[in-house]
């Protein structure tokens, strides 16, 4: 029995994790977090600093043991069986964490080295970055940009072929160009049939997995495809914009009607507290308030729409 | 592991300032500690007293000139200049030959030859002391044979350390205690830590590697380096100083390897329980190298400590080891002389082993 | 609209160099009193160094810039007056209070001691946070620390305010209620001078600088930049822009 379940994880699901919680002295980094991701899949976990996405994925990748509950990682056990997960895991910590000091061939090598492989062996793999990174494989890593120092690091964490890559906030302080870059090669990768989870502060991010977990306060707010997480948004929503930015989130905030009012680029997502409130509605109030060049149009929501709704919902849950 | 060590030998040699604390650290250290030594006995000048005047008397005088070991002149007649001399601070030591010391010493009778010393610089004093005396052996010897007399040399002024003459040639051993320590402890310490504080560690764990793999693959460069240091330091030592090396070579470099690999690992010890680098400097500063300094008989000399804090020398490492390199070195002794010492180290060894496998962590706290 | 307002920085023909590299390329705008300037670049463009330059921290190549009225070469220490400084990294003492704090910040600024208590009761009652005014910095959530870092950074009353990506990794409603403070202070005449990576809050700046390579590629509103790239987003622009 306990045998047909382990051979079933290793077909289907590359990580199993139930009930996992996890604190540091009084603060509750993960408070029963269930979750799994299926092989071949590109998830993301989408949250805020402090929302306890380094913790969960530093328990994926055996370098944390959880307070409580069972994480699996392609049938083994992180805890007891973590020999196993080393020898297939590929990660990518947080912060910057090559030798600064060595070029970018001397790293590579390196990293290549201790899982008793070469640059050779995988070229095929990582080809298509490292021709990128390659006019500078001889500069220290301590001198590249921040781009490149990317795409180096995902190479180092790839030379040993990983059947599963974890990424710990690849893209926090890249600009959007590189951003855009890096998940073209995630996507790449995945293709080629490795399994990727990676976690990001970048709402905008989140539509480019397959599958998404929103986390915030240790807790997961929903786990789901992202146009799902987005449509399980359960109002109406507005796109809203006049004359006068600063005073229209003012008026909107003040307003009996209002569920909530927030900044989305130039525009207002507006909820109202009821359903029957149309846009004509809302229109001639901010024409009271005396705003021009007003605009209203019913808006589809987005992950970052959902995020916040559920966020404030769990808030209110916790205030009372 | 070939590539850990290549890696690891690539941070040192691009780090200039850990090339600079492990080669020119070794060299300015051994010529401050033995320039500032010879030249303050070199330069110190001391005054013969003859009131005997006679051939005996002058023989001894002129082996006493012509020893090299310092500025010695027959410039006082009467005992009344000796005190202005001293004052003047023209010489740190007056040596007074009795009148009849020819004759006395000839009806084998006892002579009293004085040593007065300058005690406001105990240091110098004690050591031309020890010369003075040196001389004065060999003197006796070459005038009587083997045959001892009852020459009674009596000191005047009190002499606080350094009781031995080989005490000028301390120098070296010390020298090697601390940068051996240095080099060895925190380096390597410094080094682990600040793969922690970079998050390096963190990919380095989550790679097959076994934690042995990772603290061998780090030391394996240091003890090469260290071992390289003890060379120069003995061969600065040789070389300039014209320290000699009595005992057996290889003996003494198994000795030095011992120390080292006691001191490395200490360093892991250390490593292991400090997150940062800062941390680690700063422990293995005031753990390693002020006890280094101050309490292995280096410079303070551990039978004039407190009975407290002579108790607390015997857990220095540095203590046993500056034994060991000095009676190698000086004396000529072998095993049969230093085991205890010798096992004492290793003791320590496998102690710091021990503890550093137990705190050695396979996950991020 | 911009012209009849005071200019609050000016900056022309400003160049940095580093040896033969060439950080700031000649780089020319001005910042009204008042506005929220929004200061874009890709990773490396060269926006640090000239930040850096705006606070008097240090000294361009060439080229002329005031900052306040005051001139960068022999003026900085009234520049440093007149402008507060907040970054990614919280300059907040963690094992001190929130008054403890704004306490420091007020002192070092020269601020007398019933100032700093009015400005103290002032922008915390701003925050909503009156009744946290003992409490140990680091008992409290990321985002209220962001936001009271701001609030220090501007506990002198300064004519600009510099904030170098000050929302990164932060909640989405807590990056927004940073963005309404912005738009209260900058709503009383505070200038506003920021640098994001997250292109909606692009879109909440009055004008827009891009910088790519060294030099200023675009400088309008966000909506001019959008209709003359016919790009939907400020994203598009960006990227079209740091692209090429």
């Amino acid at each position: 029995m306990e045998c047909r379940v382990r051979s079933d994880y290793n077909i289907r699901l590359m990580i199993r994790i139930s009930d996992v919680e996890k604190h540091f002295g009084d603060v509750t980094a993960l408070d029963k977090v269930t979750l799994s991701v299926q092989r071949g899949e590109l998830f993301g976990l989408i949250g805020p600093d402090g929302a306890g996405k380094t913790t969960l994925l530093r328990i994926i990748a055996s370098l944390m043991i959880p307070d409580a509950g069972s994480t699996l990682v392609a049938g083994h056990d992180v805890v007891k069986d973590f020999a196993k997960i080393r020898q297939m895991v590929g990660y990518m910590p947080g912060r910057f964490s090559l030798y600064q000091d060595l070029s970018v061939l001397e790293n590579i090598t390196f990293f290549a080295s201790i899982f008793k492989t070469t640059l050779e062996e995988n070229y095929d793999l990582i080809r298509d970055i490292y021709v990128q990174i390659e006019p500078f494989k001889h500069r220290q890593a301590g001198k590249l940009s921040g781009g490149m120092k990317q795409k180096l690091a995902l190479c180092c964490a790839l030379v040993h072929r990983p059947e599963l890559l974890i990424l710990d906030e690849p893209t926090t302080g890249v600009d959007a160009v590189s951003r855009i870059e890096f998940w073209d090669i995630l996507n790449r990768l995945k293709a080629m049939g490795i399994t990727i989870i990676v976690s990001t502060p970048y709402m905008d991010e989140a539509s480019l997995c397959e599958r998404i977990a929103l986390i915030q306060g240790g807790h997961l707010l929903s786990i789901d495809t992202p146009a799902a997480v987005a449509a399980s948004f359960p109002h109406s929503l507005f796109s809203v914009k006049t004359d006068n930015f600063f005073l229209l989130l003012t008026h909107l905030r003040e307003w009996s009607a209002t569920f909530s009012a927030y900044s989305f680029g130039e525009y207002v997502h507006f909820t109202p507290t009821s359903e029957t409130i149309t846009e004509r509605d809302i229109m001639s109030f901010l024409v009271e308030k005396g705003h021009s060049e007003t605009h209203v149009t019913k808006t589809q929501p987005t992950i970052e729409d959902s995020f916040m709704y559920l966020m404030m919902k769990k808030q209110n849950q916790y205030a009372g | 592991m070939k590539a850990f060590i290549k890696k690891e030998i690539y941070h040192i040699f691009r780090d200039y300032r850990s090339m600079l604390i492990l080669f020119g650290m070794p060299v300015v250290q051994v010529l401050i500690f033995g320039f500032a030594i010879t030249n303050e006995i070199k330069d110190a000048k001391v005054t013969i007293l003859d009131q005997s005047g006679d051939v005996l008397s002058n023989r001894f005088v002129s082996k006493l000139t012509a020893s090299g070991y310092f500025k010695a002149d027959r410039a006082l007649d009467h005992p009344s200049q000796i005190e202005p001399a001293f004052r003047e601070g023209r010489v740190k030591q007056v040596i007074v030959i009795p009148s009849g010391f020819g004759a006395d010493l000839g009806l084998h009778k006892q002579v009293t030859i004085q040593i007065l010393g300058d005690a406001s610089d105990p240091n110098t004093a004690n050591m031309l002391k020890n010369y003075t005396m040196a001389v004065l052996n060999a003197f006796q010897m070459q005038e009587m044979g083997m045959q001892a007399l009852p020459v009674d040399v009596r000191v005047e002024p009190i002499m606080y350390y350094n009781p031995e003459l080989k005490g000028v040639y301390m120098f070296v051993p010390g020298t090697m205690a601390i940068i051996l320590m240095l080099v060895s402890a925190m380096m390597t310490s410094i080094s682990i830590a600040r793969e922690k504080e970079l998050g390096t560690m963190e990919v380095l764990l989550v790679s097959p590697l076994r934690p042995w793999q990772i603290i061998v693959g780090k030391v394996i460069p240091y003890v090469a380096l260290s071992f390289v240091n003890a060379l120069l330091i003995l061969s600065l030592g040789w070389f300039v100083f014209g320290v000699p090396i009595i005992g057996h070579k290889g003996f003494l470099m198994l000795e030095v390897l011992l120390f080292i690999i006691m001191s490395l690992s200490l360093g892991i010890f250390i490593s292991t329980v400090s997150p940062t680098q800062q941390v680690a400097m700063l422990l293995s500063m005031f753990a390693l190298m002020l006890p280094t300094i101050l309490l292995s008989g280096f410079i303070f000399p551990i039978e004039n400590m407190p009975v407290f804090l002579q108790w607390i020398s015997n857990l220095m490492p540095s203590k046993w080891f500056i034994i060991i390199v000095r009676d190698v070195m000086l004396k000529g002794s072998g095993i049969a002389y230093l085991w205890k010492e010798t096992l004492i180290i290793f003791g320590m060894t496998i102690f710091f082993i021990g503890l550093s496998i137990a705190n050695f962590k396979l996950r991020l706290e | 609209m911009q012209a009849n307002q005071t200019k609050i920085i000016i900056v022309e023909n400003l160049v940095k160099k580093f040896g033969s590299f060439i950080a700031n390329d000649n780089l020319t705008f001005d910042v009204a009193k008042g506005e929220i300037f929004g200061f874009l670049g890709a990773n490396g463009a060269g926006k640090t160094t000239a930040m850096k330059i705006l606070c008097g921290l240090s000294h361009p190549s060439s080229g002329r810039v005031t900052v306040a009225g005051y001139d960068i070469y022999s003026q900085t220490e009234k520049i440093k007056r007149s402008i507060g400084y907040m970054s990614q990294k919280f300059s907040l003492y963690e094992d001190l209070t929130v008054y403890e704090n704004f306490r420091f910040y007020g002192g070092i600024y020269g601020l007398s001691r019933s100032m700093i208590l009015d400005q103290t009761q002032r922008l915390l009652s701003r925050l909503g946070m009156s009744d946290y005014k003992d409490r140990v910095i680091k008992t409290l959530p990321l985002g209220w620390k962001q936001k009271l870092a701001f609030s220090v950074a501007i506990i002198h009353k300064p004519a600009i305010v510099f904030l170098d990506e000050p929302t990164g990794g932060v909640d989405p409603v807590t990056r927004r209620q940073f963005w309404d403070l912005i738009y209260e202070n900058a709503h009383e005449g505070l200038t506003v001078f920021i640098t994001t990576h997250y292109m909606d809050e692009a879109e909440y700046c009055n004008r827009l600088s891009i910088m790519v390579d060294g030099r200023i590629k675009a400088l309008d509103t966000p909506s001019a930049l959008k209709e003359r790239f016919s790009c939907n987003s400020m994203q598009e622009v960006f990227i079209r822009l740091a692209r090429n």
